[in-house]
């Protein structure tokens, strides 16, 4: 399935990269070549075949509802790039 | 010292024939000689090393040792370190100094191994060269001009240069066994969930699996005793024993049942990996194991499920990297869409930035049932044939990869002809089942492997007949000219 260079576009945008002019066409011919491989599933009959999600089929573990981990804060935010406070600071959201 | 495997180092610690601080000196200095040529390793961790090692002679002074106490090893650049800067070679985390340790580091340090550094990989484990580190390729020990594969391309060019006799690396879709085989080297994905993921930096979740990279099969077995544990902090980690893998290795393969899936053997088979291969099958037959055909006939949509199941994955998991918490953040953000997005652009390297794009694409509205659910569901089909197969047979041999080790830059610009490269690794991932790759024969003079697939929970199958196999061959004990 070939896509669009609009379609190349909306995708970086949902994935909050960016794609400059000159490599556009290159990234659109790539995505185009991947999606023609996986286009072969469309050929499988997958009627009455249940999504495979886990490999053993195991559920997630419930456990019991306590507090088991430290405050870590202190060293978590030593590595961050910009913080004050205790707070992350990232550039003006609101007006 | 570098020709000893970890069992034999093990033995010389414990009787006293050298101390770990000899031992991991002469590995720090073979690094410091041999590295530079190779760019195995991301980063040496060369004082803390010597420091590990000193706490490791004094406990076993003491007696308080166990059989990895003063060992040296390497781990891959994905598992997190307390205080040594984890990259998954990427740009995004070359500031990356992570504040805890994973699992499977955890465990090495309480059995007090010396960790001599990182090991270099395809950025965020993508990739089957190894040309996609943000710290450049690594090369590969038995030609210059020849990539290692990926992505634990470092654990396996190390390994096989002698610059640590093990190293730690993962499977997403082939990332053990392939550079394994490309190196001459053995190597062990073992069965999803077997090994912790907590620490792990995460690529595809339902994939991802942690095992060893050794030279010989009773060394991976060590690793694996080590490296499998339950962890409660790891949701997908399986709550089973763990078996001393050790103690099989010298079972009898004797009436063992063999598969050899003909959809392996196709026309994409080179012809001389073709006859090593069934070399090897010869040898495992003289070992008394009995031989038959059988079919796994999804075999072929198995690369066009992994590059919708991965990719979507990898976009969900990657979304974490937005520049405010940790890791690379962009200069002068104007506002915070900015910051997101050029944090996210200068930090990832192009082939992630691709599989992002991908999975951002397979998991959009109006998609996710023609890409990410019918992949999910050709998936189950690819994991019955194994049901199927296993229902015959005991164990599963085919090549790892289809060719011996390539050159840089011959898939050329296309990323499609890079993934046909895991045809034969990847079905494993997909299905969860334990694989493993062993030296068998070469081909050009370069090394070629052997793919084991068992079935789930088989690993000490695996490893005792990967034993077998190196008590009757010598083909995982030859060594790159220059390296030996």
């Amino acid at each position: 399935m070939s896509i669009k260079r609009e379609d190349a576009e909306n995708i970086a945008r949902l994935a909050k990269l960016q794609i400059s002019d000159d490599q556009i066409e290159k990234i659109t011919g790539d995505l185009s070549n991947i999606l023609d491989l996986v286009d072969q599933l469309q050929a499988v009959n997958t009627d009455n075949i249940e999504p495979m999600a886990h490999p053993t089929d195991a559920v997630q573990r419930l456990r019991s509802d306590q507090v088991t981990e430290a405050n870590h804060r202190e060293a978590y935010q030593k590595i961050a790039p910009a913080t004050e406070e205790g707070l992350y600071l990232v550039p003006k959201v609101i007006e | 010292m570098h020709n000893k495997t970890v069992a034999e180092l093990s033995k010389g610690l414990a009787t006293g024939e050298f101390s770990s601080v000899e031992l991991t000196q002469h590995f720090l200095n073979r690094i410091a000689k041999q590295d530079p040529g190779l760019n195995s390793f991301i980063t040496v961790c060369e004082d803390e090393a010597l420091a590990e090692a000193k706490a490791a002679d004094e406990k076993i002074a003491a007696g308080e040792s166990s059989e990895w106490t003063g060992v040296p090893f390497a781990h891959k650049d994905i598992f997190c370190t307390q205080g040594i800067k984890t990259s998954c070679a990427s740009k995004m985390l070359d500031n990356f100094i992570p504040p805890y340790d994973a699992t499977v580091t955890s465990n090495f340090k309480q059995q007090g191994a010396v960790c001599l550094g990182k090991t270099n990989m395809d950025e965020f484990a993508m990739g089957s060269s190894n040309e996609s580190s943000y710290y450049g390729r690594v090369v590969n020990p038995w030609g210059e001009n020849l990539v290692p594969g990926g992505s634990s391309g470092g654990s396996a060019a190390a390994v096989a240069a002698r610059l640590t006799p093990a190293a730690t690396a993962t499977d997403t879709g082939g990332s053990i066994r392939q550079p394994a085989a490309l190196c001459g080297v053995t190597g062990l994905k073992p069965t999803y969930g077997r090994v912790s993921r907590y620490g792990m930096i995460a690529f595809a979740s339902s994939l991802d699996q942690g095992g060893p990279i050794a030279r010989t099969a009773e060394d991976a077995a060590m690793m694996l005793n080590v490296m499998a544990s339950y962890d409660s902090k790891d949701s997908t980690c399986i709550e089973k024993d763990v078996p001393n893998y050790t103690a099989t290795l010298n079972n009898s393969i004797e009436g063992l049942n063999i598969g050899l899936p003909k959809e392996f053997f196709s026309d994409q088979l080179d012809a001389q990996m073709q006859q090593q291969v069934m070399n090897a099958v010869e040898e495992l037959r003289k070992l008394g194991a009995n031989i038959k055909e059988i079919s796994l006939p999804h075999t072929e949509l198995s690369v066009p499920a992994y590059y919708v199941i991965a990719p979507a994955e990898c976009s969900a998991n990657l979304s974490r990297f937005d520049g405010v918490r940790y890791g690379y953040r962009c200069e002068d953000p104007k506002d915070l869409e900015d910051l997101y997005c050029r944090s996210r652009t200068e930090g990832f390297g192009d082939e992630v930035k691709r599989r992002i794009m991908v999975g951002a694409y397979a998991l959009s509205a109006g998609y996710y049932d023609a890409y990410y659910r019918k992949a999910q569901q050709v998936r189950r089909l690819i994991k019955n044939d194994f049901t199927n197969a296993f229902n015959d047979v005991d164990l599963i041999v085919g090549p790892t990869s289809p060719t011996p080790a390539f050159g840089f830059n011959s898939k050329g610009d296309d990323p499609v002809k890079m993934y046909l490269e895991d045809i034969f690794t990847i079905s494993t991932n997909l299905a969860g089942l334990p694989g493993m790759s062993i030296p068998a024969g070469m081909v050009n003079n370069l090394p070629i492997g052997l793919q084991l697939i068992g079935n789930y929970f088989d690993e000490a199958r695996l490893l005792n007949v990967s034993h077998q196999f190196q008590q009757a061959t010598d083909w995982h004990t030859k060594a790159p000219n220059g390296y030996e």
